[in-house]
């Protein structure tokens, strides 16, 4: 069952509620002084990511002689810093992944949306943007696909033939998507960015990322997520479900973000040993027992 | 036991002609079992002279544990010739690092990249081992046992214990007394303060009535507050946690970069001071590299 315009309204009913950890967690950290128990209060409030976060604690690499019960005794024995960095890591692949049974094409997704935000954020750095600024482009990057996260959880048989039919016609997948569901990534993309409320210029991210080209858009917000996009798929850092690579950037695009594809790409600094470590934890996640914590 | 000072600055090596009468080299300190068997304590830039006075007993086993992986205390560790020479066995010892997701041996091997250092960890001769610690595992040495505690840093930090024929030594690596991090008023401090109170026990627990007690004292109480959470010990702190333990002897280490020998001298008579000796109080030092002590 797809949703066609009559089921608009359950699909809206049915969107996940938007996780707000992630940006409390990343506007926290970039303040070297922020107080430790802001932290412990964010945490507090989203008590999957506070499971999460014991259960990676609490798991046989990381050797405590004796598990910790709770976030603020986990702060007692292992530290405020390695807490608020661990946060760091996994509040993002927590929103990405919550409530939701690992697919390939989840966990795919989950790396591609991580390379994305990372790779926004590091291009508005390389335009000089304030470090304060640049966590909404971390956020942006992270959630210009989600709208693909929602159509495959609620409608997993469907989305797998999108996905097929895409690699079989070689077609971008948003047009495979319209050709079972009336409707696409995007559309839902937007949805989710209406319901939770998000800036216009975030919202620009999830529902047009694809369509970069927008003479009003005065933020280089949109023009980030996009090219940061076509340099994950270029240096092939997750997978994003779709069988078809753009070779360049938009003329006006590079112009505006200041470099070609080539020059972005070679900008990329830490970002692949950054990509190696959220796979790791990846790993470290899907090596222990959900009920362990 | 014996345990000699090869380095006992903090942060930074501070060569110079005010740090000459306690040194400038970081970390590391070389403890001998009884049998003779060799143990070091972290591998900061004192590993050097070390390794060259290890060369009349070529070849050798050293177990080297780490306390964390901070500069100031694996510098030395490529300039450990030994490793170069075949023959010699270097087996190292640390912590899990939860934010990297890397056991000892990843974390110290990235040091070893060819833009650090000019030979790869593939080109050492020595047979070189890894092991990563679980909290309070207890590894023996010839006729000693070493086990750690995990101390307080912003990031994993054990601290080592070595116990060799009712002989004990415990070195602290960085380690910052446990402060609350909720004001009086919120609800969430009490139950804060009960699991500080159950950590201290541990502590208190794992030094309890140690001969030697090595402890990281970078900070004065004055300097504290403009330094709190970045993971040092201060004098008043340290003499505080040695009567609680009934440590025998304490030792001040890890010497603030900027303080010359003779502020050094003058805090540590001020803070003794402070803390008027009484029957059963342990004798407090500094540290000083080249220093022998013998338990
Ligand atoms: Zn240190
Ligand atoms: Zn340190």
């Amino acid at each position: 069952m797809g949703p066609s315009k009559k089921e608009l309204p359950r699909l809206v009913e049915a969107l996940p509620a938007f996780p707000p950890s992630v940006c409390r967690i990343l506007k926290l950290t970039s303040d070297i002084n922020c107080p430790p128990r802001e932290i412990v209060r964010v945490l507090d409030q989203d008590p999957p990511l506070a499971r999460q976060l014991l259960r990676l604690i609490n798991s046989p690499h990381c050797g405590l002689a004796e598990p910790v019960q709770s976030i603020r005794q986990a702060v007692v024995i292992v530290g405020i810093n390695t807490i608020k960095n661990l946060a760091l890591t996994v509040a993002p692949i927590e929103m990405l992944g919550r409530d939701s049974d690992r697919t390939p094409f989840l966990e795919g997704q989950l790396s591609h949306a991580f390379a994305v935000g990372l790779i926004a954020r590091q291009l508005a750095r390389r335009l000089g943007l304030p470090e304060r600024e640049t966590s909404d482009f971390f956020i942006a990057g992270l959630l210009h696909d989600y709208g693909k996260i929602v159509l495959h959880r609620l409608f997993p048989t469907r989305h797998n033939k999108a996905l097929a039919l895409a690699i079989k016609k070689q077609l971008p997948l948003h047009k495979a998507e319209r050709e079972l569901f009336k409707l696409d990534h995007l559309g839902v993309g937007a949805l989710l960015a209406e319901k939770w409320g998000l800036s216009p210029h975030c919202a620009r991210a999830m529902g047009g990322h694809h369509l970069p080209d927008d003479p009003d858009s005065d933020s280089p917000l949109p023009d980030c997520v996009h090219a940061a996009n076509i340099i994950a798929k270029t240096v092939g850092l997750g997978v994003s479900g779709n069988p078809r690579t753009k070779t360049a950037l938009p003329e006006s695009v590079a112009r505006r973000l200041g470099g070609t594809l080539t020059e972005l790409t070679g900008s990329l600094g830490e970002i692949p040993a950054e990509m190696h470590k959220v796979q790791l934890f990846l790993n470290a996640w899907n090596a222990t027992p959900a009920d362990s914590a | 036991m014996k345990i000699k000072f090869w380095g006992v600055r903090g942060s930074i090596a501070t060569p110079g002609p005010t740090t000459l009468r306690h040194g400038g080299n970081t970390t590391c300190i070389e403890v001998r079992t009884d049998a003779n068997a060799l143990i070091i304590l972290d591998a900061g830039t004192g590993m050097h002279p070390l390794a060259l006075s290890l060369f009349p007993e070529l070849p050798i086993t050293a177990h080297l544990f780490i306390t964390h992986t901070h500069w100031d205390h694996i510098q030395g560790l490529p300039f450990f010739i030994p490793n170069f020479i075949p023959g010699n066995s270097l087996k190292i010892f640390g912590a899990f690092d939860p934010i990297a997701q890397r056991d000892i041996r990843e974390v110290l091997t990235g040091q070893l990249q060819y833009c650090y250092f000019p030979v790869r960890e593939a080109e050492l001769k020595a047979r070189i081992e890894y092991h990563t610690l679980r909290e309070r595992q207890t590894v023996q040495v010839a006729d000693a046992t070493v086990t750690n505690l995990l101390m307080n840093h912003p990031v994993l930090n054990y601290g080592y214990r070595i116990d060799c024929n009712g002989k004990s030594v415990v070195f602290t690596g960085d380690h910052e007394h446990l402060t609350n991090i909720y004001e009086p008023e919120d609800p969430e401090y009490a139950e804060y303060a009960e699991y500080i109170e159950q950590r201290n026990q541990a502590i208190v627990a794992f030094m309890r009535g140690v001969d030697v007690l090595i402890a990281d004292t970078s900070y004065l109480v004055s300097d504290y507050p403009a330094k709190k959470g970045w993971g040092h010990g201060t004098f008043d702190g340290n003499i505080a946690l040695a009567r609680q333990a009934g440590v025998k002897r304490l030792y001040f280490t890890h010497h603030e970069p900027t303080r010359a020998d003779d502020a050094l001298e003058r805090v540590c008579q001020e803070a003794l001071a402070r803390h008027p000796f009484e029957a059963g109080d342990p004798e407090c030092l500094l540290t000083r590299e080249g220093l022998t002590v013998e338990i």
